[in-house]
């Protein structure tokens, strides 16, 4: 064989994998144990049509095997701490001896379609309020238990499992009234830069989304899917951690988990992803 | 005892004779190598499932023997032909002596 072959097939090969890695959104469907049609591409809310056409899930942007994963719960890591979310529930906690399902009673009735609305404005409270702002409350003011740390573990599986019980209804939080305010904030954040690398969530997820940030693949930054299970630490991580792990690759100082900035850009990253379903808890690399 | 730890397993619920089914376990546990150091540097123990068995009708399908490499809450799945309605037994040995198991019967039809 010589030189001229040798290159021909060298750049015939490049230009396959370039194919290949260009990636972007992959037209696979997503029916999670044969009944929950998940709907993970949507056409984009009013309010940021022009910025994307399409809201697509951080599903379409993984590997057939990790996609394959959340298709089933037996295969779904996450639905281990599922379980160990409905335990929780279960269990009595407290100065008042009650336990969550004391009130709400069984989670597949009670707690259907709320975690698509959140975060939410809380009236009584007068500030947005994510899910676990929403439990601790229950939790302190109700039970008379202590609060959980933000995204921690009982925190987190509880969360996790009130997200099972929404999965295939579109998210759907609501950002006028007394939340836009806190949603102007959100936004505000989203397209600041922060760090030494001077980055900002819409540089990445919204300018840059199917491109290959190294070896990763760039999604919109989605939070359908959230909590999320990452094959990467074998555990459910919450949005705020998220959030904090994004911005720390900017090299820059983070917010903390619960803090009122990161409220702010959830209800403004949820809003994103109206219409889209209900994943969690999804896994991801 | 380690903490937590929960078998599962999905078998069909009936298959034809001589049918090849496929059968997905799953224990959940933390699998501790015994390579890692806690804080102050002193190794954790290994603490891990070191054998899973499954058994139909008193005879042996699968013997598995497992070892530390293998991460937190392990999944196997296998796949064995059924040559009459019977049970399964699954069988999950720790390394601190406890016997976790699970049975599922399976019918002909």
């Amino acid at each position: 064989m010589n030189f001229k072959a040798l290159t021909a097939i060298a750049s015939a090969l490049t230009l396959s994998a370039s194919f290949v890695a260009a990636g972007g959104a992959d037209d696979d469907t997503l029916v999670v144990n044969d009944e929950i049609s998940i709907v993970t591409k949507a056409a984009a809310p009013a309010h940021m049509a022009d910025a994307v056409d399409e809201v697509i899930s951080g599903w379409h942007f993984r590997t057939d095997e990790t996609q394959s994963l959340q298709a089933d719960d037996f295969d779904n890591p996450g639905m281990l701490f599922v379980e160990q979310g409905l335990d929780v529930w279960n269990t009595a906690d407290g100065s008042e001896g009650k336990s969550c399902a004391d009130c709400h009673g069984d989670p597949e009735e009670s707690m259907v379609g709320v975690r698509t609305v959140y975060p939410k404005w809380n009236e009584a409270a007068g500030e947005v309020r994510t899910l676990q702002m929403q439990m601790n409350d229950c939790r302190e003011n109700r039970m008379g238990a202590e609060a959980w740390k933000y995204d921690k573990a009982d925190a987190i599986n509880v969360e996790a499992m009130i997200a099972s019980v929404s999965r295939g209804l579109p998210m759907n939080v609501a950002i006028d009234g007394p939340a836009a305010a806190t949603w102007e904030q959100g936004k505000e954040l989203y397209y600041t830069r922060t760090g030494q690398l001077e980055l900002s969530c819409a540089n990445c997820h919204e300018q840059n989304f199917g491109n290959y940030i190294r070896a990763d693949h760039l999604s919109q930054g989605q939070i359908n899917g959230f909590p999320t299970y990452r094959l990467k630490n074998a555990k459910l991580n919450g949005v705020h951690s998220r959030f904090k792990g994004c911005v720390r690759d900017t090299r820059a100082e983070t917010y903390k988990p619960g803090s009122a900035e990161f409220v702010a850009l959830e209800l403004y990253v949820a809003s994103r992803g109206n219409g889209l379903s209900v994943e969690g808890p999804s896994v991801r690399n | 005892m380690a903490s937590g730890v929960k078998p599962r397993v999905k078998v069909p619920k009936k298959a034809a004779v001589g049918e090849a089914i496929t059968i997905k376990t799953l224990i959940s546990h933390k699998m501790e190598s015994g390579q890692r150091k806690d804080k102050s540097g002193n190794i954790i123990p290994r603490s891990i499932i070191n054998r899973f068995t499954c058994d139909f009708n008193g005879e042996n399908v699968i013997d598995v023997t497992l070892e530390p490499a293998i991460s937190t809450n392990p999944y196997l799945e296998f796949q064995a032909t059924v040559p009459s309605e019977g049970e399964f037994k699954f069988t999950w040995y720790d390394d601190d002596g406890s016997v976790y198991d699970a049975a599922k019967k399976i019918a002909i039809g």
